[in-house]
């Protein structure tokens, strides 16, 4: 029995399970994020952000743009695994999974790097409207593409987490709801922290989102209001307390057995 | 892909050792049964409602986690050889567990991938299931819109994807009509004869009696009885028959050492016991003129003997 082939077929049966489901209901999954976007560039970028003129050193839109596209990845690759895996447990094929040789690291993978195609692919079409609006010119394309897959990975597992703890449909809305869009439209998308009084810019460093907000900007525009290291060695260090935690719910059955 | 080794001849299918459960409610659903299933045998695991068959059924294919014991499968162990385990077993469980937004066909390709099949393998194997169990023409139709018999019959292709030296059948003919179920039987012991080990549950003993070898009774989490069919059928110590008349009868008629009950005047019930003969039984018929046109078994016969056996195991647990 050749293990690790048997792994790589079952990550790649999952992966591509995942695609394809996104990509069934587009409709749904693909098209909302791009209107969403394209009123958020035509309401605040154009309409207000001309009266707004710079902020750090940029045209408003061009300011808002990058957390603009770092938004609407964090939202899918979140809402992805989030209903994907919740829909697996509520119909009960996650026991598909389970009797089948695939270990709980395998799950994790195929199912984040289903959230992370999604983040991708969404992520491009808001970068595509957005140059409709502005001339992107990228600062740093490594800095960017590294921030832009780490973002996109951890809020898959955050999504994994979130549906594992489910227990019914309002459960995977209201994290969404009360804690990722406050904390989304609170990490310095469409204002410089430099603007807040001096409490506010403090507990404004409590929010992680605020970390990959600016090293994403930052790979784009080259201006961050915090420090890019510090803010990739949160970002990765969140990644592995959420990947260890998300493995250590799926060893005890949590949600999904007994 | 998935291959796991079936041991030695002498190695059997499925070995269960003292397997405890208690869940966290506190409900302890496997009170230390212990199992044997021989390899290439069709084994009926019954009981009532609640008596614990889905609970072992579940922890033989990982579902659900036991609290102690020891279970194997053709002597790979579930903890310390779990992927060589899992790999030898196809589920059928009681209630459908399919995405059924997806094809028919896309429920058994992704099944075989995670199995470790090659996704053009997979298509093939997808299509010998799917015509064995006459689903073909449905492969790319949503399961949701499957009737009932129909995704029985995908639950038991999904199964058998990855071919799997054990099946595990959890109620698997539960409401589907008796003509599908016919043709299912036909299907299962094909398979069996083919040499794969099959583990039934059922509600229907007709089923259990007429398919299976080995008998194991469970109730209230404890295995009552462990024996073969025949053997546990020849414990019966007496059946009731139903005897149609050709002519209505004014009283019931005098047969010294038959327990007549009639139930109208051309029905008589009589209980034969086992050391009693047919032809003792027809010869006084004949003495008094009755003509028989016809005879059925009161309740079938496994049917008799489970309902004793779980009285008594009931009256024991009251006693004690």
């Amino acid at each position: 029995m050749n293990t690790w082939r048997i792994y790589r077929i079952a990550f790649q049966t999952i992966v591509t399970k995942e695609v394809l489901r996104f990509l069934r209901i587009w409709v749904q999954t693909i098209l909302p994020p791009a209107i969403t976007t394209t009123l958020y560039f035509v309401i605040f970028g154009k309409l207000i952000g001309d009266r707004i003129g710079e902020m750090d050193g940029y045209r408003y839109i061009d300011f808002i743009v990058p957390g603009l596209i770092l938004m609407s990845v964090i939202q899918n690759s979140y809402a992805n695994v989030v209903s994907s895996f919740f829909g697996t447990k509520l119909q009960h094929y996650i026991e598909e999974l389970l009797i089948a040789p695939v270990p709980n690291w395998v799950i994790l993978s195929g199912y984040v790097v289903g959230g992370v195609a999604r983040g991708t692919l969404v992520g491009i079409v808001v970068t595509i409207v957005s140059l409709f609006f502005t001339d992107l010119k990228i600062n740093s394309y490594a800095l960017t593409l590294l921030v832009f897959v780490l973002t996109s990975v951890l809020f898959a597992l955050a999504g994994f987490i979130n549906a594992i703890y489910a227990k019914s449909f309002d459960d995977i809305s209201i994290v969404p709801t009360f804690v990722l869009t406050p904390l989304t439209y609170l990490g310095g998308i469409f204002y410089s922290i430099q603007l807040l009084p001096e409490f506010w810019q403090k507990l404004s460093l409590a929010n992680p989102i605020l970390y990959m907000v600016n090293t994403f900007r930052f790979g784009i525009l080259g201006v961050s209001d915090i420090d890019v290291t510090v803010a990739l060695v949160i970002i990765l260090g969140f990644i592995i307390l959420l990947t260890t935690f998300s493995l250590r719910l799926l060893s005890r059955g949590v949600g999904i057995k007994d | 892909m998935c291959r796991s080794g079936l041991g030695s001849t002498d190695v059997s299918a499925l070995v269960i050792e003292n397997l405890f459960k208690t869940y966290r409610n506190g409900f302890e659903a496997l009170k230390g049964i212990s199992l044997n299933v021989e390899r290439g045998d069709f084994f009926a695991l019954l009981g009532p409602n609640g008596a614990g068959k889905s609970t072992a059924i579940s922890i033989i294919a990982s579902l659900v986690s036991k609290s102690s014991g020891n279970v194997s499968i053709y002597g790979h162990d579930i903890d310390t050889e779990k992927e060589k385990a899992k790999c030898l077993i196809g589920l059928v469980p009681q209630e459908f567990n399919f995405n059924v937004w997806e094809p028919v066909v896309d429920i058994l390709v992704n099944q075989a991938g995670y199995y470790g099949i090659p996704r053009k393998e997979a298509f093939i194997r997808a299509e010998a299931s799917l015509k064995q169990l006459d689903l073909w023409e449905k492969r790319n139709t949503q399961a949701r819109q499957l009737s009932g018999g129909m995704k029985r019959r995908l639950m038991i292709a999904r199964a058998l994807v990855h071919r799997p030296r054990l099946l595990i059948l959890d109620e698997p003919t539960a409401g589907v009509d008796i003509e599908i179920r016919r043709s299912m039987w036909h299907f299962l012991r094909e398979i069996n004869q083919q040499g794969t080990s099959i583990i039934l549950t059922t509600h229907y003993l007709e089923e259990a009696e007429s398919l299976c070898r080995n008998i194991a009774i469970i109730h209230h989490g404890r295995i009552i009885e462990q024996t073969n069919m025949s053997k546990l059928l020849s414990q019966l110590n007496a059946e009731i028959f139903v005897l149609n008349l050709k002519s209505s009868l004014t009283a019931p008629p005098d047969l010294p050492g038959y327990q007549v009950s009639p139930v109208d005047s051309k029905t008589l019930e009589v209980e034969v016991q086992r050391e009693q003969s047919m032809n003792g039984l027809f010869a006084l018929l004949s003495e008094q003129g009755i003509e028989v046109i016809s005879m059925r078994n009161k309740q079938n016969r496994l049917e008799q003997l489970f309902i004793g056996l779980v009285d008594r195991s009931k009256r024991q647990k009251e006693t004690s």
